[in-house]
Parts: structure tokens; C-alpha cells; sequence
């Protein structure tokens, strides 16, 4: 019933069924109406997770290891756990950065280095190629079961001649043709494949219920429930051990370390990076996913364990391969349509899996492995070639092929050594290897790219070493002694027992080894030179992605001149240029701008070009093309680093608002501080003008009682009128010297006196101001001394005001000076590069409160109250005014009862100390 | 956004949580012979530890108004 052409017309018709779908999907993506914009869908396409492994393989496990195959969705359940954080964050970036592939998103945390990018392209390649040979070996040994139908035939090793005699080259090459179709159709600037993600999530829709159904019947159909299937094994020994995990420690290293791995790999696969970060529509579609994705794992693997027994009770003696139970129970019972959808079922899984995974793969290799290549060889003048997405498609298409042939090689050379988990395995030890540089690189600023590089290398290279090459070697296409004798024949580089490290199993084995030099490497490395500033700009842009919502990425860090029309047909030839015009009306139309000629090539729109073509070339080619049509300015170190590290800027921000605030903190204390000085001038003002009024008052009021003495009195005598009228005149003189004297200082305190200072001989301005008191001195019965030099040097000083001082001081010595036995004195001196003038009398002196207030306007020593003041109060406050603003200070020295010294200082004129000028003995 | 919240630090204690319940030692306690409805006690478990993770898991995303 079941014949070949049966078999092949069905598949085919499944495989179009799947083709209808993709197309169905891409054209509702084309009018805008996704069918896969939901967070089903996308945890159905997550669980391109499950491939011919766990259809196939996690029974052919649980019959050897019993519920060893567990960790492997046990991991992934854990870690969509921290989803949350890492994977959302993962998204965010590569959203942000128009990251495609994993090697994509390596090469640009650590600075968009093109080495990097081939470097994980390598790692990515050989690594998964183990595992789309066990795709591969799955269909291919499938194929040959379902054949046999009715019978239960294992299919021998593989006797057919390479290639062309083999049917499962004739399957790899289907495949290939089926992914160029699916995946290659048109360039798209995102790498997105809308029809695809639907048919994967349909294709694991399908998996699921082909694999309960074989469950349910093998659980509830062939035996009677659960408790007969475990009742009946636990009777056999041999199965009844399965049942417990076998206490030694290490199958629980196993154990934690298969958990590791898979937590690695649903992140890192290739094929699980497309569909969870490069196909994801919206970022909330995740949330939903972090327990439907682990729910639909669940579901998939409860019927494991009863198939494993079921199988294992069916067919004692292990004569049929525990990996095909799933097809030989039904086929067994004679069961042909259950037996073909679970073969169906089993070609769903591989199939989605070959798919998305060579896709991804193709990618990769095409934007960071062969384009940086081609674009650095010069003599194929790729960069002036009109249209380049005919060579992009061309080049996804080869490496499509080139991957499944690579699969095929590997699963004719090594595949029958190995079960199906086991192969799969080696694929994940590999694909483990990214975990270092992408979280460190997602949440540590601090890693390199020599760290990565190095990590990554050293890593991959203790893979090649302890999983790969024994791989090889237990085909027999190496000599086994690689195996038992080690390198060169060397114990400790026994390739599984590596450095003398014995009871790990394999995988422990080479995780344990490659992560601690893939770890150290990297950390290790980054530590001891730190990064430069590409990368440190590029972690900034990594680690913080949170913060730069809504902040276009990359474009601040960019500084230079484009032209609009360089960078529309530097897109035109990789997008074509009717999607590169469509791009760039699309973005003028976002930016409010009327037509796309009025575009500006802004920094936001060379970044705009570059992260479409990053889309189609990857983010490091895309750089180095970008490069090439616009005039970059490099950055310098310093530039960078300043700009680009958000910390140091928002610390920076915070000390300018501390600063700020500090600087207003000071110009409110000094506001307050004038404000103060303020209120005090304007009380000193207040206190001024009632002196003066005061002061005023006086005389005014002596003047009108005389005047109004003579006027009431016409009669008054002659001497007694005389009299009163003299003191009239007297108090109105005083009244006028005393308006003089105010109106005087009020402009030398408001600058507006004016100055006719010129070169004057101070003995001069000495002698004539002694003349001018002579006959006060000769009416008050004064004696005179005077000590003046010959010469003096001459000074820059107004001679009136000068003059005005020496009066000053002269009067008030006369005034104040012994009444019974009057005597001053006068001289000058020099003093440093002063000229010094004491003019000292004998007379009551003044008490050391009194020194001071005596320069005060209005003020005057002694009790004003009770004695009549004897002049206005405001001529020492004048004098001082006045020596001040020639440089110099007036002071007085007094012992009360021995008289007091008033002494001013004026500078020589600069220059003009005469030579003759001796230094004089003490003044006095 | 919605963010890494008091969800994220929910989601991260059930991957601990997690972490614990699936692995050794606690693992081991289970590794015995018996049988639970007829299923050995290890496998069910597993099964069951694995489940209530998940829905918990469930539980904390769907969980309205944080």
C-alpha cells in the first residue's frame, strides 16, 4: 500500500501544501494584512526548535538514557524565563541596528568588524552542519523505512557510492531547490520572510499532532494507558534502570550541561536567531511566547517516554533502531496512514528545519563571509556595477546549495557513527560558543573584539579538537589512535579525555574545555586592552538599547558630507533600483519632506541608507560601501568618546546642573549680599540727607530768629543790629561752605568732580597752603614748625584739591591745637615710593572711638549735643575722598592730651625719583 | 515599552526557581524506583516540576497591570 510512488507523490504534495502557504502568507504580508502578526504564530515558529531530533531522535535517547533527553527542552523553558531581559533586548538592538543574522549581530557589538562577522559565519557553518546532516540522515533513513512497509526493515549502513547513487543526495538537493524557493525569491532589505515564518509555524503545527497521534495510539491503543506501558517495562531489568537517572554524579554533569547547551543554543542557533529576533513583527509577540513556546516543548515530548517503551517492548533486543520507533510501531501494527503522517510529521520537522537554518546560514554567508571579499577585490569593480541584487540573490542560492552538500558529505562520512541526538549535540557545542561574546557583549561594555575574536577562535578550535575530528575519527576517516593514543601519540591530548580530564562524557567534556578558554579569552583579553572607540561607540549602542528609544542609533556618532543621489544609487544597486527609490520616498514621506530631491544627506539619512543595507549585505559591508560614497570624517578618540558615552554624558549633565546650581546658589548670596549693601546705602542715604537737613536746620534757624529779632524790632541800636547782622552774614557763609561741601562730595562720590590733576611740587602746595591760614595762626596767637625737605619729587595730584586738604587739616589743627600755648607742625617726608605729609598739633587729642568717626560725613569727635560744633562735619570725610583718589591714604595717630598727627600719603609720579633725593632720617 | 519590571524580576526568580527544581540535588530525591498513577516517580516529577514552571510562567505575563 505504501509504494514508493505513494510516498514521494504525498511528500511532494505536503512540501506544495507547505509552498501554498508561504505564498498565501507573503502576498497578505504584500496587502498589508499579516496573517502572522500574532504571538501564536510566532510561538508556533519558535518550534523550528524541534527538528527530525526531537521527532525522531528523543526516543532513540530515552530508550538509552531514559529521561536523558529532557534537558534539552528543559533548557530552553528556563531560559525563556529570561527572556524578558535578554531576548527582548536582543530584539531591540537588532531592530534598531537592522541586524540579519547572528554573525551580523556580533560583527557590530564589536565594532562592525568584517573579521568578526567571517569569523562567526565559519563558526556558524561547520557547526550546524553536523546537524542538517542529521536532517539528512533522518529523512533518508525514514524514506527507506516507510519503504519497507509492511515490513520492519532497519536499513543498512550506507553501501551506495557518493552522490549521484545515493538517494539522500537526491534529497539534500530537493531540499536546496525547496529553501531557494522559500527563502531566496526576492532580496528584502530586513531579510524578512513573512510567507516562511507562516508555513514553519503550520509545519510545527503539523509535527505536533503527527507525534501525539503516533503517542496515542502507541500509548492507548497498542497498550491500555500510561501505568501498562511503565507497568510492563519495569518488569525488564534492563528498563526498569531507565526509569531512574543511575545515581553517579556524572550523569547529573550531563544532565546540567546538556541544559546549558540548549539554553545556548535557542538563543544562538542560526535558524532559532532568524525566527525569533530577524522574523519577529513586534516585540511584544514575545512576551506571550515565553510560555507557549515551552508549552508547545512540553506537549511534543509527553509521548516520548511511552513510545521509547512501547518500542523498546515491541521490538526486544534492540533489533530495529531506537530512533525510528515513531515509524515502526505504526508500520508494525500495520497501520499505513498513521505510519505516513508520521512520516510526514518527521519530514515537517526536518524540512523546517534545513529551511530556516540554510537560510539563515546563506545569509550569513553571503553578507560577512563572501561580499567583504568580493567587495574588497578591486579588480571585479563590484562598487561600479549598476545592479548588485542579482549577485547577492545569486550568492544566498550557491551558498544554499553549497551548505546541504557540505551536510550531505558530513552525513555520509560521519553520520551512521552517531545517533541522531548525538550528531545534534555536536552541532549545539558549537553553536554554544557565541554565548560569551553575545551576552557579555549585550550587557558588558567592556568586551573587545580581540576579546571576541579570541574566544571565539579558541573555543571553536577546542570544539574542532574534542567533538568534531573524533567524530571523524569514529567513522574511521581518521585512524581511532587519534582517539586512544592522543595527538602524536600523547596521553594528555587524548582528544575526549583532553589534559587527563577523565568521567565527563564527551559533551561535558568539550564544554567544560572550550568554555573556559572560549570564556577567559574573552574576558580576559578585553581586560587588559580596553576598548577602541568604534567598538566603545558600538557597546554604548549595545548594552544601552533601553535607553535609546526613540534616539535614531549610530547617527550621532557620525559626522561627514553625502549626496542624496550618491547614496539612492549606492542602494539602487543592491535593493534594485526601484526598491532603493521606494526607500527613499518612503523615508522623505516620514521626514515631512515633499519630494525626495529635497532630501538632505544628513547624518540621519546616511545612517538611514546604511541600515538598509545592512539589511541586504550585512551591517560591516554596509559600512565599508556607505564609506565609500560619502566623505567621512574620522572621529578622533577623544571626539568619540565624549560623545558616544552616554554615562559620562549624563554624569557630565549632572555636574553642569550641580555646577548650575552652585553657580545660582552664589549669585543669590551675592544678590542677597547687594541687596544688603543696598539697604544699608539706602539707610546711610536716609540718615545723610537728616544730617544734612539737620545740619542745615542750624544755621537756617539762627538766621531767620536774628532776622526776625531786627525785623520785630526797628528800633534796636545801632552796635546790638550790627551785631545780629554780622551773625546773619556769618551763618549764611557757613550755610553756603556747608551747601559747597555737600554738593563738593556728593560728585567726588558719583565720579563726576572734576580732576585737573597735573605734575605739582608738593612743598610748593605746603608752603602755599601755610600762607593761606597765616592769619588764622597769627589771630589764635599759633606758633608754627615746619620741616620741609629742599627737594622733593613731584607728584601727579590736582593742586586745588590738594590745596583743599592741606587747609583742611591746617584749620582743624587750629582749631584744635592748645588755646593758652598753640603749636603745629608740619612735614613731609618720603615713605617707600610715597611722599608722606604729617600735620600734627598740640592739643587735646582724640580718643582711639573717635579716630575713625572722625572721617564719617557729619561726624565729629566729642558730644555734639552738648558742644557747638566747630565746622561742618564733612571736611575729613572731603580730604579723604580726595587723597584716595590720588592713590594714597589719610590717617591720624593721636595720644589723648598730647595732641594727634593727621597724615596723608601721595605716590611719586613713576620714574621721577630724583637720584638727589636722600632717604630721610625719621620724619619728625 | 513595558520593560523588564517587576515582571522581569518574577520571571527571573521562576528561572531560579527553575533551575533548582530541575537539577540536582532535589532531582535525585525523586530518582528512586516507586511509581506515582503508574508512572515512575521521576519521570512524573519532571513532568509535573516542568509544568507548574510553565505555569507560572504564564501567569506572570499574562498577569494584568503591572
Amino acid at each position: 500500500m505504501l509504494s514508493a510512488p505513494v510516498i514521494v507523490v504525498t511528500s511532494f504534495a505536503y512540501l506544495g501544501l507547505l509552498f501554498a502557504v508561504a505564498y498565501y502568507g507573503d502576498k497578505r504580508a504584500d496587502q498589508g494584512r499579516s496573517i502572522i502578526a500574532n504571538p501564536y504564530i510566532y510561538a508556533l515558529s519558535l518550534a523550528v526548535y524541534c527538528t527530525s531530533w526531537t521527532f525522531y531522535g528523543s526516543v532513540g535517547r530515552a530508550a538509552t538514557s531514559g529521561i536523558g533527553f529532557l534537558p534539552i527542552y528543559l533548557g530552553p523553558t528556563l531560559m525563556a524565563a529570561l527572556w524578558w531581559y535578554v531576548m527582548l533586548k536582543i530584539i531591540r538592538i537588532s531592530k534598531q541596528n537592522r541586524i540579519t543574522s547572528i554573525a551580523d549581530f556580533i560583527a557590530s557589538r564589536y565594532g562592525k568588524s568584517q573579521a568578526l562577522g567571517g569569523l562567526v559565519t565559519i563558526i556558524a557553518v561547520v557547526g550546524v552542519i553536523p546537524y542538517i546532516a542529521l536532517q539528512l540522515k533522518a529523512i533518508s533513513n525514514t524514506f527507506s523505512t516507510v519503504l519497507q512497509y509492511p515490513e520492519v526493515v532497519v536499513p543498512d549502513k550506507q553501501s551506495a557510492p557518493l552522490f549521484l547513487g545515493d538517494n539522500t543526495f537526491y534529497i539534500a538537493m530537493l531540499l536546496a531547490a525547496f529553501t531557494i524557493l522559500f527563502g531566496t525569491r526576492h532580496l528584502d532589505a530586513t531579510e524578512r520572510h513573512e510567507g516562511l515564518v507562516a508555513a514553519i509555524a503550520f509545519e510545527s503545527v503539523v509535527k505536533l499532532l503527527a507525534f501525539v497521534a503516533v503517542g496515542l495510539f502507541v500509548t492507548f491503543g497498542m497498550y491500555s494507558g500510561f501505568d501498562d506501558i511503565f507497568e510492563r517495562a519495569s518488569e525488564i531489568t534492563q528498563m526498569s534502570a531507565l526509569m531512574t537517572l543511575g545515581g553517579q554524579s556524572g550523569n547529573y554533569a550531563a544532565w546540567a550541561s546538556l541544559t546549558f547547551l540548549s539554553m545556548a543554543a535557542i538563543m544562538f542557533l542560526p535558524r532559532q536567531f532568524q525566527v525569533t529576533v530577524v522574523e519577529n513583527v513586534d516585540e511584544r509577540h514575545l512576551y506571550k511566547a515565553i510560555w507557549l513556546f515551552p508549552l508547545y516543548l512540553l506537549a511534543i515530548n509527553i509521548f516520548v517516554l511511552p513510545i521509547a517503551f512501547g518500542g523498546l517492548l515491541r521490538f526486544p533486543g534492540g533489533t530495529v533502531d531506537a530512533d525510528m520507533f515513531v515509524l515502526t510501531l505504526p508500520i508494525s501494527e500495520q497501520r499505513p496512514l498513521l505510519a505516513l503522517f508520521a512520516f510526514i510529521g518527521g519530514l515537517s520537522a526536518a524540512t523546517g528545519m534545513v529551511i530556516v537554518e540554510t537560510i539563515a546560514l546563506s545569509t550569513m554567508v553571503c553578507n560577512d563571509l563572501v561580499m567583504p571579499v568580493l567587495l574588497r577585490m578591486k579588480a571585479l569593480r563590484l562598487t561600479e556595477r549598476p545592479d548588485l541584487s542579482g549577485l547577492l540573490v545569486g550568492i544566498r542560492r550557491g551558498a544554499i546549495v553549497m551548505i546541504l552538500v557540505l551536510g550531505y558529505l558530513y552525513f555520509y562520512l560521519a553520520g551512521e557513527a552517531y545517533a541522531l541526538v548525538a550528531i545534534g549535540l555536536i552541532s549545539f557545542s558549537a553553536v554554544a560558543q557565541f554565548a560569551p561574546a553575545i551576552i557579555g557583549g549585550i550587557f558588558w561594555k567592556g568586551g573587545t573584539r580581540a576579546g571576541a575574536v579570541c574566544g571565539l577562535a579558541a573555543g571553536f578550535a577546542i570544539w574542532i579538537y574534542t567533538l568534531l575530528l573524533p567524530s571523524f575519527a569514529k567513522s574511521g576517516w581518521l585512524p581511532i589512535t587519534f582517539l586512544s593514543d592522543g595527538l602524536f601519540g600523547t596521553e594528555l591530548l587524548r582528544p575526549q579525555q583532553l589534559f587527563g580530564l577523565y568521567g565527563l562524557d564527551d559533551i561535558t567534556h568539550c564544554l567544560f574545555w572550550s568554555m573556559l578558554i572560549n570564556v577567559g579569552c574573552y574576558v580576559g583579553i578585553s581586560l587588559i586592552k580596553g576598548p577602541g572607540a568604534a567598538e566603545h561607540g558600538q557597546a554604548t549602542v549595545f548594552v544601552d538599547a533601553f535607553r535609546h528609544a526613540g534616539v535614531t542609533p549610530g547617527s550621532r556618532f557620525w559626522r561627514g558630507s553625502a549626496s542624496v543621489h550618491d547614496l539612492q544609487l549606492l542602494l539602487g544597486r543592491f535593493l534594485g533600483p526601484e526598491r532603493a527609490r521606494e526607500a527613499f520616498s518612503a523615508y522623505a514621506h516620514g521626514r515631512g519632506v515633499k519630494s525626495m530631491e529635497a532630501l538632505e544627506a544628513d547624518a540621519s539619512l546616511v545612517h538611514y541608507a546604511e541600515s538598509l543595507l545592512a539589511g541586504a549585505i550585512g551591517s560591516a559591508s554596509a559600512r565599508v560601501m556607505v564609506a565609500s560614497v560619502v566623505d567621512e570624517e574620522p572621529l578622533g578618540l577623544e571626539e568619540v568618546m565624549n560623545i558616544i558615552d552616554e554615562a559620562s554624558q549624563a554624569l557630565a549633565h549632572s555636574r553642569q546642573l550641580e555646577q548650575k546650581s552652585r553657580e545660582l546658589e552664589e549669585a543669590t548670596n551675592e544678590l542677597r549680599g547687594a541687596n544688603q549693601r543696598l539697604q544699608e546705602l539706602d539707610r546711610m542715604k536716609d540718615d545723610f540727607i537728616s544730617t544734612v537737613t539737620h545740619e542745615l536746620r542750624t544755621p537756617l534757624t539762627s538766621i531767620r530768629a536774628f532776622s526776625e529779632i531786627l525785623n520785630d524790632n526797628p528800633r534796636l541800636d545801632h552796635p546790638q543790629r550790627a551785631k545780629f547782622l554780622g551773625i546773619i552774614i556769618k551763618e549764611s557763609e557757613r550755610l553756603t561752605r556747608l551747601i559747597n561741601q555737600v554738593l563738593d562730595l556728593a560728585k567726588i562720590e558719583s565720579g563726576n568732580a572734576e580732576w585737573h590733576s597735573g605734575e605739582i611740587d608738593l612743598r610748593e602746595v605746603v608752603e602755599d597752603s601755610l600762607t593761606a591760614v597765616s592769619q588764622i595762626l597769627q589771630d589764635g596767637n599759633i606758633a608754627v614748625e615746619t620741616d620741609l625737605p629742599d627737594q622733593l619729587p613731584i607728584i601727579v595730584a590736582d593742586r586745588d584739591r590738594l590745596m583743599q586738604v592741606m587747609l583742611n587739616l591746617l584749620s582743624n589743627a587750629a582749631k584744635f591745637c592748645n588755646r593758652a600755648n598753640g603749636r603745629i607742625s608740619v612735614g613731609v617726608s618720603r615713605n617707600g615710593r610715597d611722599l608722606r605729609v604729617d600735620v600734627s598739633d598740640n592739643g587735646e587729642g582724640i580718643s582711639p572711638a573717635d579716630r575713625e568717626i572722625i572721617f564719617e560725613k557729619f561726624r565729629q569727635a566729642g558730644d555734639t549735643l552738648t558742644q557747638k560744633p566747630k565746622g561742618s562735619g564733612l571736611g575729613l570725610a572731603i580730604s579723604r575722598q580726595i587723597i584716595s583718589h590720588f592713590g594714597g591714604s589719610l590717617w591720624v595717630e593721636s595720644r589723648p592730651g598730647s595732641g594727634s598727627t593727621f597724615s596723608f600719603t601721595v605716590p611719586v609720579k613713576a620714574g621721577t625719583l630724583a637720584s638727589s633725593w636722600p632717604e630721610p632720617a625719621a620724619v619728625r | 515599552m513595558i520593560g523588564p519590571g517587576i515582571k522581569g524580576q518574577r520571571l527571573v526568580a521562576l528561572f531560579l526557581l527553575g533551575v533548582l527544581l530541575l537539577n540536582y540535588p532535589l532531582l535525585n530525591l525523586f530518582a528512586s524506583d516507586g511509581r506515582i498513577l503508574g508512572v515512575p516517580v521521576l519521570y512524573a516529577y519532571v513532568f509535573s516540576a516542568w509544568a507548574l514552571v510553565i505555569a507560572l510562567m504564564a501567569l506572570v505575563v499574562e498577569k494584568r497591570g503591572d
